[in-house]
């Protein structure tokens, strides 16, 4: 009894010690992940907060408390890039899903030559985003392109894609849905993935195409177009480059050492989010205000994500119980 | 059945570490970019080596810029002088931010000054200057002005680029270069050459600010512009030379007709290739700098071309022959282990006539001292003349520098470019007083 009590009256004790080193066990094997996510994740966040209240160039700093964000309010610059960032994420991103889908679709049906058009389709994805855009641009000019040369030869006006304001969003569009591959790639593996049968079954019930593609590909490969939506959308929000290179290549700017140039040629209708944040943040060394503009992103792309994934769910959900 | 929470003072130093950490973390973030300004180092006369950075990066530059060092490494034995090319603002930024700069930098974006001064980032080069006696007046006052940023001096030029108007003589037909701005529109219109649907095969002067070096920074200058006022605010509505600049290139390209010159422009070729429609024979008269020189006579070298002072306004007849200039800076960054043989270079490479006369007759750019503008060892072409006249005219001026990178030009040309060119602007005076307020506010943001 006595040592049976003794055991019981060490056990208080005992306990705390093993749940401890047993958490220490964890946190030992979460180590590695926390330390990534603490370092590259935690800490810049926290250290964009924080400079998101004061006004740093980069090499001084002055806590200037809510200056930055109210600046915000009536920044048209950052408002307008806003509105031209949403105008791509809610057309470019969905065609460039549909199209993918549509041309994988395309590819499973093949019965010859599917491999060629397969890497035929998938290649422009591999040509570094400046250099395509750049040709892309050339290709398009009005007054040297060969592709308005030849649909004026045929007595078909195209639109002057990179120097109105009205197209040049339509003409990034264009662009983004010749390269693609990237979202093919990923459907057609996904198509190729729906079980053969469930498609056989579904034509003895006397399925049409149309039923078919609505109750089991679209079901079937929903994982799939979620992952491509969110990360479509995502890319979408860090939208630069293409933006940025279209700009200075049709407005005639050379990008030479010295020059300094507005962002968002024609009339700022390509400037987007990301380009005004790094004009703010590396060419007007607001670093702070900078801050706060990637804060804003942070909020909208968490956002776009939750809605996304809320919707699929909710699809899924439909699918199930239907 | 309640699950009982884990006895929480098990965390608590857990909690603490991690705060703790935390707090260090933000401390070090909150001092990013403090590199320490280690003022002293060894003095000039002590053997040492120092790194120089500078920004150009084709051969004959690279070569150009070890030439011009040669005679400082001979003059100064006992430092050893290591250079790398091709650093621009990015690098001199993330290396002042590390703590470990060179101890001598260049930069390309004289707009940049105004962040180097205000910062910091820069040294302070007056008190050196002044123990050294160097008598700023070799330089024009124009480039005293852009190597300073509200007083405070931490730059010093090294070359400059000056504008000036290239005519094509054949394409003149005989007519003498205009001298006034109004000159100027008339001849362009007489030298403008149509086809018959009105597309324009030879332009006699292209006034939209697409026109490469046709910005408002290069061309507002010869209607006498200031670009801020006293108080360091914009000054676009408050000065009557805007104003007149603006209409008067609105005159000119509503001549040409909108649609027709961007037509032209987009089917001309590209500004730094043998393509460039000057160079080509489709544009009469164009502003460019006087690196121009070079190309031509790299790429088109049959070209029978003249170089005269940019017009100016009717009413500034007596400032022909001032134009507009800005340069390459050099200074010495926080940081720099080696102040003493860094001040040493950079007091040779930007005031020594040699040296200076090295650099701009291998680079193609206007000396930047009076006596290196004056040396009978220049070699270049004679249309390169005007630029140096330009230069040291009492009346040439440069666009002051800003925190915000020249945020105001930039603003300018988006103005200009977006609005007033397409005719979207009906109340001028009303379109300026509301530049004047954004620019202001950005400004205000950079702590102007």
């Amino acid at each position: 009894m006595t040592v049976l009590s003794a055991r019981r009256a060490r056990r208080p004790v005992a306990a705390p010690r093993a749940r401890r080193r047993h958490r220490l066990r964890v946190l030992a094997f979460l180590s590695p992940w926390l330390i990534g996510f603490g370092v590259f994740f935690a800490y810049p966040l926290l250290a964009t907060v924080y400079f998101s209240f004061t006004r740093y160039d980069l090499f001084s700093l002055e806590y200037v408390g809510l200056t930055n964000y109210r600046f915000l309010l009536q920044d048209e610059n950052a408002w307008r890039s806003m509105r031209n960032t949403m105008w791509l994420v809610v057309v470019m991103v969905p065609l460039r899903v549909l199209f993918a889908l549509g041309t994988a679709q395309l590819l499973t049906q093949l019965k010859t030559g599917g491999n060629v058009l397969r890497s035929i389709i998938y290649l422009p994805y591999l040509v570094p985003p400046v250099a395509a855009t750049v040709a892309f641009v050339f290709l398009l000019n009005p007054g040297t392109g060969p592709v308005e040369q030849l649909a004026g030869s045929v007595g078909i006006p195209l639109p002057d894609w990179f120097n109105e304001p009205q197209w040049s969003k339509p003409g990034l569009t264009l662009l983004g849905l010749w390269a693609v591959g990237d979202v093919m790639i990923i459907l057609l593996a996904a198509l190729l993935d729906v079980p053969r049968q469930l498609y056989e079954a579904s034509a003895i019930d006397g399925a049409g195409p149309w039923q078919r593609f609505r109750h089991i590909t679209l079901p079937t490969i929903s994982p799939v177009l979620l992952f491509a939506a969110v990360t479509g959308v995502i890319q979408t929000l860090q939208y630069f480059t293409q933006a940025m290179v279209a700009a200075k290549v049709a407005a005639g700017q050379a990008d030479q050492p010295g020059t300094t140039t507005a962002p968002g040629y024609p009339d700022g209708s390509t400037l987007t989010f990301p380009q005004w944040l790094y004009d703010e943040g590396f060419r007007q060394f607001n670093m702070g205000y900078a801050c706060v503009l990637a804060l804003v992103l942070l909020a909208v792309s968490m956002a776009f994500t939750l809605v996304l994934l809320r919707q699929f769910h909710a699809f899924a959900d439909e699918e199930v119980s239907g | 059945m309640r699950i009982q929470p884990p006895p929480r003072p098990a965390y608590r130093p857990l909690y603490r570490t991690v705060a703790l950490a935390a707090a260090l973390v933000l401390a070090s973030a909150c001092t990013a970019g403090g590199g320490k300004d280690k003022d002293g180092g060894p003095a000039a006369d002590a053997p040492q080596t120092i790194q120089v950075w500078h920004g150009w990066s084709a051969d004959h530059e690279v070569k150009a810029f070890e030439d011009a060092v040669a005679g400082f490494r001979r003059a100064h034995p006992n430092i050893t002088v290591k250079i790398t090319g091709n650093q621009l603002d990015d690098q001199i930024t993330n290396a002042i931010r590390g703590g470990n700069p060179p101890d001598v930098v260049s930069s390309f974006t004289t707009d940049n000054l105004g962040q180097f001064c205000q910062s910091g980032a820069w040294q302070e080069l007056t008190p050196r200057l002044q123990k050294d006696k160097v008598d700023l007046g070799i330089f024009p006052k124009a480039v005293q002005d852009y190597t300073q940023f509200k007083g405070k001096r931490c730059a010093l030029p090294l070359l400059a680029d000056a504008y000036g108007l290239y005519y094509n003589k054949k394409l003149m037909k005989g007519e003498k270069p205009p001298t006034t701005m109004s000159e100027l529109a008339a001849l362009a219109k007489k030298l403008t050459v149509r086809d018959p649907d009105g597309t324009i095969k030879v332009a006699g002067f292209m006034p939209s600010v697409q026109y490469y070096e046709h910005t408002p920074q290069h061309i507002a200058p010869s209607f006498g512009v200031k670009w801020l006022g006293a108080d360091g605010q914009a000054n676009f509505s408050k000065d009557p030379g805007f104003k007149a600049y603006l209409r008067w290139s609105k005159e000119l390209l509503d001549w040409y007709g909108l649609q027709n010159a961007r037509k032209f422009m987009r089917s001309m070729g590209q500004e730094f290739e043998a393509s460039n429609p000057f160079q080509k024979g489709k544009v009469a008269m164009a502003i460019d700098g006087e690196w121009r020189t070079k190309f031509i006579e790299k790429e088109a070298p049959t070209l029978d071309y003249g170089t005269a002072p940019p017009p100016v306004a009717d009413d500034r007849r007596d400032q022909y022959g001032s134009g507009f200039t800005l340069g390459t800076i050099m200074g010495i960054p926080r940081g720099a282990k080696h102040p003493e043989a860094a001040w040493a270079l950079v007091k040779y490479l930007t005031t020594d006539t040699q040296a200076v006369v090295t650099l701009a007759n291998a680079l193609g750019n206007v000396p930047s001292t009076r006596d290196a503008l004056a040396s009978p060892d220049l070699k270049l072409p004679p249309q390169f003349k005007t630029f140096m006249d330009v230069f040291r005219h009492p009346g040439t001026s440069t666009s002051p520098s800003s925190p915000n990178g020249g945020d105001y030009l930039v603003q300018f040309q988006e103005f200009v470019q977006d609005q007033w060119e397409p005719g979207k602007v009906s109340d001028l005076d009303k379109g300026l007083r509301d530049l004047d307020v954004k620019i202001d506010k950005a400004l205000q943001l950079s702590g102007g």
